[in-house]
Order: C-alpha cells, then structure tokens, then sequence
C-alpha cells in the first residue's frame, strides 16, 4: 500500500498527472474518487479491496469534460483491460493515462472468476494464478437450442430493463445510445421487446467486452450476463482470432468491417 | 482543473432505500453509480435510481407553488399559497364535515414527513382517510 501511495503522490507532486483516479476510504464505505495535488492528504483514505467501481469510465467521464488532461488510475487486471479497448476504440489516448497497478488477491481472482487478474505492471500485490471458469460455455454447449432457448428467454424475462449492465458497463462508450434516441424508443412508451434489447446489447459488446462481469453484478435481476457475453468473446475469438484486452496492438475487427474501405484504410 | 467527486446519498423515489453514489463534475451532478456496499441494494438499481441525478437540475423542475387564477397556472409566494390552501380546507371541511377530507401521502417523503401528514389528518382535520402511493 505504501508503495502505491508513495507513487501516486510523487506523480502528483511532479505534476506527471494532473489527478488520479482510485478508491477513497469515507465513513467506512469505499467509493471512487478523483485524487489531486490540492488535496494530497485525501491519499491517506485511499484504498483498495474486493469493491469494484467502473474507475475506466469514470476517467472518461473526466477527459470529457478536460481533454488535455493527463491523468492516473490505481487499476487491476480488468481496468487495464478496459483502458486497452478505450484506446483502440479512440475515446482515450495512451500518452494521457498512466496505470497505478494493483494485482488482485486469490480471493479477488476466484469471486470474479478472472482470467487475468492482474495488470502489466505492479505496485501492489503479488500475481495470483488465473482462474478458470471451467466448463461454462461447453456445458452449455450439451444443451439442445430449445434448451438453450428456453434457458435465456427465462432469464431474459425477469429483466426489469433498468439499464444498469449499460450504465456501469467500462465499454458502453457511446456518448448517444440508441436507447436514448427518441426516434427510436419514445418517451412514454414501453423500452425494447425482450430480448432485443439483450440480443442487441450483446452484439455491441462483440470485440468490446473484457469479461470484467460488472454488468452481471449490476443486475437486479439476476441475469447471467457475463456468460452471454463470454460466448459473443468466442465467437470473436474463432472468428477473428481477437481477444478484448488482451493486445494494445492492431485494431478490433468491427473497426475493419462496415465501409467497405478495408484495403484502403491499410493502405494509408 | 476538473472537480470530480461522488457524494453518497439514499434513492429519493422510493420507499425502499437503495444507495447511491451521485457523481459530481465541476459541482454539476452528472450521472449515478449504484453503492456496492449498501446493503439494501448491494450495488443494484432501477431505472429510476440509476436517472436519480437527472431531476434535480432539471429546467422543468418546479421551484415555486402554483396557483391556478383564472385558467391559468401562476407563480405565487409560500405565504400565499398556504393561505389559500388554509382558507379553502377551512371551508370544504366546515360545509361537508371531515370525511370529505383525505390525504395521500408519498413513498418519496421522508418518515417523518408522513408522520405529519398522517397526523394533520387524524388531530386537525379529524379523519382516518389517509393513503399514500406505495399501496399499487
């Protein structure tokens, strides 16, 4: 902890970062927080721990109102995950942000599941090992497609369309949802059928999803979001050969399709 | 230099008290996270948690008490307003008796606001005509 501390506030104090986003220790309950030099003894409160926030959006939220900004953010595995794709996808750019790395605990890594719990460099913690999820996908691939039909629409049912995977979501970037648009869903008027809008959802999440399970935490519901999401991460993956995250190099094949200018856009 | 801070608050629509975190840029409220650690609502919400932040600066938001003059809605001081308001209950109750009276109280209010209510109907107006919102 003192390490992380110790570099944040040398990075505030050098002026390397105009602010840091992090967790702060208020009152007994964690909640993320935009450190700054004005008010370094705020870094004595700052934390980390099993309470996940979206930090990667929060930071959005903040060169969008500052574009020139630089600034750092005390990330794990998954946060850098999500600055990875928010690069590729042009909503930040990589010489604004700089990584205050913290690797999760075993215990972390085995709630969520992760695969990589930790980020490419560390200030605390030690590497844990990956964890797997096991037969997830395969054990849903022994369903029939009625069985699998019938699991998802049962599922999808319950939905109290409160948006919340969207809202929370490190990737749901788009400054106008399509769910907001009037001409599509008015005011007044019922939202999306199910299960369009959670069809619809997951194809947005192809090439973007970094499998942080955020949004399946966020549900009220109690829908298994992250493993629908997972399925659309494989079929990018055998399609594509592309992971979310997992490379700063190249770009996300959804960024190749669409206009048609595919040889030219390689050749300029 | 942007501002950026949440400030932890309980869901104003309902009854039910979800926490949340309302997340303030440069002393504006921007959007909402639900609280991970409330634990009433354990880092879930509604729709109308997750919009909590859209109505308090909201342009159409109502400031001041209205009284319709004439056909049309009009602007009118407290003091106004409570006066009328007196006169009129004065009235309704002297000509028809308390039981033309009811009071429907609202799940947004705090406890002690419904207190009242409850008991401004039962000691003043003297009826047990009281509901409120939450009975759908």
């Amino acid at each position: 902890m003192d390490r992380l501390r110790t570099a944040v506030r040398e990075a505030l104090l050098k002026g390397e970062v105009m602010g840091v986003v992090g967790m702060i220790l208020e009152e007994g309950t964690p909640k993320p927080h935009f450190f700054v030099k004005e008010r370094m003894d705020e870094l004595e409160k700052l934390t980390v721990g099993n309470i996940r926030y979206p930090l990667t959006a929060i930071l959005l939220r903040i060169v969008r109102s500052d574009p020139e900004i630089r600034l750092g953010i005390v990330a794990r595995g998954c946060d850098e995950r999500a600055l990875v794709e928010l690069i590729r996808n042009n909503q930040l750019s990589e010489r604004q942000v700089r990584l205050f790395g913290v690797a999760c605990t075993e215990e972390e890594a085995s709630t969520c599941k992760c695969a990589e719990p930790y980020p490419s460099s560390i200030l605390m913690g030690d590497k844990v090992e990956p964890v797997s999820d096991g037969e997830l996908l395969t054990s849903f691939e022994k369903m029939t497609e009625e069985e699998r039909l019938n699991f998802w629409m049962g599922h999808f049912r319950k939905c109290i369309k409160c948006y919340g995977c969207r809202n929370i979501c490190p990737l749901c970037f788009c400054q106008n949802c399509t769910l907001d648009e009037e001409e599509l869903s008015q005011r007044g008027t019922i939202p999306p059928e199910i299960p369009i809008f959670h069809l619809i959802r997951a194809l947005h999440m192809a090439e973007r999803c970094i499998d942080c399970g955020l949004c399946e935490e966020a549900c009220p519901a109690g829908i298994p979001l992250r493993t629908l999401y997972k399925k659309m991460r494989e079929v990018v993956r055998s399609y594509f050969d592309f992971i979310p995250g997992l490379t700063k190099e190249g770009k996300g094949p959804l960024q190749y399709l669409g206009d048609g200018k595919f040889g030219e856009r390689e050749s300029s | 230099m942007v501002d950026y801070r949440t400030v932890y608050t309980i869901c104003p629509f309902c009854g039910t008290g979800c926490g949340l975190l309302l997340e303030v840029v440069n002393g504006r409220l921007a959007a909402t996270l639900p609280c991970k650690t409330n634990a009433i609502s354990e880092g879930k919400l509604c729709i109308k948690g997750w919009s909590a932040h859209e109505f308090v600066q909201s342009t159409e938001r109502l400031k001041k008490p209205l009284i319709r003059k004439e056909g049309v809605l009009k602007e009118v001081s407290w003091e106004e307003a409570i006066e009328y308001i007196a006169t009129r209950l004065k009235g309704i109750v002297q000509a028809y008796g308390p039981a033309s009276f009811a009071a429907l109280s609202s799940a947004k209010c705090t406890n002690e606001e419904n207190y009242l209510l409850q008991k401004f109907a039962r000691a003043v107006i003297g009826t047990n005509n009281v509901d409120h919102c939450a009975r759908l």
